[in-house]
């Protein structure tokens, strides 16, 4: 395998492109690996993305050359504890999703939450992660018209990633539930202040009947 | 003995900042914190305080405090040029001034600038929010935009400033932004490249905390599709399908699906932080 593409983002960033998803956050969990070994240099900030790990803050300039020349071991999804999101699924997009499917409406849940979901990265609001785990067949487009407002607690498909609105905003993916609680999802007096932090293993669990 | 601040005049658009909250950007935090960093310290160092004390930013308008309590307060106005006043009587502008208690401190509308900086001695101290007292209007962390009757806490001051006078940099004409090619100069013409550094663009009114919107010519790209989000660095100069140049200032968000170009290095942006709309810019290759 060849090593990554490490580009400049300004004099004092380096932004790592890798050629997938999984090997982004492979490379992302080996990063904070290293890290917490203490064997990276200081970095102000560590961004994973949908194919990237951007790191900022960096003042070692032979950073870059070093990243290049990593072997990193493959992402192993099962390690660590899973966090257990109770989901009610009664989403207004349930039959456009089963239809994407292939599937009938009643079959939505039970594929979504048999699914080991990771959270391969954040961003969009505090609190929202964009979590991986679905198999490519399973993919779904955006919305052609996105909704002005999708509630809090919407947990909603794009593409390859599952997620939860933390709080009201517009949005344009499918909605297939919603997280009766979705206060838990972001909270500034907790540490960490966000449920899903990048790395973080998710299960969803139904939490009632569909109405 | 005890101070705060009544908000008597809160103005276009008036923040609490300090130096912002970095560390977070993997939840999705932005880093927020005085636009002009170097007017913020400045204001600091008159007041007396450290440098990472937070203080007021005003937009265009500036603003009027009372100072509530029972002692005088040590006050700073810097940043954009404008007429200081205490109770309607002129004060000096980027010094030092005493506020007595039950006094209005007034910041008129900037003469030139754009964003102004008040600094109290012992600073401001709402409750921070993840380790910074910032006001980020992206995603609506720490405390609110001001609004009349707003009370803010003062900290205790710290006794005399070390300093009474700094000097100040004017506000130059013309913007000049060094630019560091790259992560995603790739998507774009050559054509389109030399264009960047080499055109005229003006400061779009369109223009907030988040990022400093161009107006100018459309860059060109190279290749279609879309961009995978991936993390974002404050200076990056992003191009949504438009094709206008936007500067990421500090509210802007940690991910982002549109390319960056190049990137503005953080020292340069505190002149992006006074350019009014209309102001000319120019990117030059770092």
């Amino acid at each position: 395998m060849s090593g990554p593409r490490v580009l400049p983002a300004g004099p004092r960033a380096l932004l790592v492109e890798l050629a997938s998803g999984e090997e982004a956050e492979a490379f992302h969990a080996e990063l904070l690996r290293r890290r917490a070994a203490g064997e990276l240099p200081a970095v102000r900030e560590v961004v994973p993305g949908a194919r990237t790990v951007l790191l900022d803050g960096v003042e070692d300039p032979g950073l870059a050359g070093r990243l290049r020349a990593w072997t990193v071991p493959p992402l192993r999804r099962g390690d660590g504890e899973a966090v257990e999101i109770p989901v009610v699924y009664d989403g207004p997009d349930l039959a456009d999703v089963a239809e994407a499917w292939g599937v009938a409406v009643g079959e939505v849940p039970r594929l979504h939450a048999r699914t080991e979901f990771r959270v391969a990265f954040c961003g969009f609001a505090p609190g929202f992660g964009y979590l991986t785990g679905l198999p490519g067949h399973l993919n779904v487009p955006r919305r052609a018209t996105p909704r002005t407002r999708v509630p809090a607690g919407a947990l909603a498909l794009a593409g390859p990633y599952t997620g939860v609105y933390p709080r009201p905003s517009p949005g344009g993916w499918q909605l297939i539930g919603r997280m009766p609680e979705p206060e838990a999802l972001w909270d500034t007096g907790r540490e960490p202040a966000a449920l899903f932090g990048p790395g973080t293993r998710v299960r969803f669990v139904e939490a009632g009947v569909r109405g | 003995m005890s101070a705060g601040l009544e908000v008597v005049r809160a103005g276009a658009l008036t923040t609490v900042q300090d130096e912002g909250r970095t560390g977070w950007a993997h939840l999705g935090v932005p880093r927020a914190g005085a636009l002009d960093g170097p007017a913020r310290r400045l204001v600091n160092r008159l007041a007396g305080n450290t440098p990472d004390a937070a203080v007021l930013e005003t937009t265009l308008t500036g603003c009027a405090v009372r100072v509530t309590g029972d002692r005088p307060v040590l006050a700073v106005v810097g940043g954009a040029g404008c007429r200081v006043t205490v109770d309607g009587r002129p004060v000096a502008w980027g010094a030092p001034v005493r506020v007595p208690p039950g006094a209005v401190l007034e910041a008129g509308p900037a003469v030139h600038g754009l964003r102004g900086y008040l600094a109290f001695a012992g600073g401001l101290v709402p409750e921070p929010v993840l380790g910074s007292r910032s006001a980020d209007l992206l995603s609506g962390l720490g405390p609110p935009v001001l609004r009349e009757g707003d009370a803010l806490p003062l900290g205790p001051g710290h006794g005399a400033p070390a300093v009474d006078a700094v000097p100040w940099p004017g506000v130059p004409a013309e913007l000049v932004l060094p630019l560091h090619p790259g992560p995603r100069d790739g998507w774009f013409t050559e054509a389109a490249l030399c264009t960047l550094t080499t055109a005229v663009y003006r400061v779009s009114e369109r223009s907030n905390r988040i990022g400093l919107r161009t107006e100018g010519p459309a860059l060109e790209r190279a290749r279609d599709g879309e961009l995978p989000s991936e993390g974002m660095v404050l200076g990056a100069v992003q191009v949504p399908p438009e094709g206008l140049p936007l500067v990421f200032l500090n509210d802007h968000p940690t991910t982002g699906g549109y390319p960056v170009v190049g990137v503005v290095p953080e020292a340069a942006l505190a002149g992006a932080a006074q350019a009014v709309p209309g102001t000319p810019v120019r990117f030059v290759r770092a």
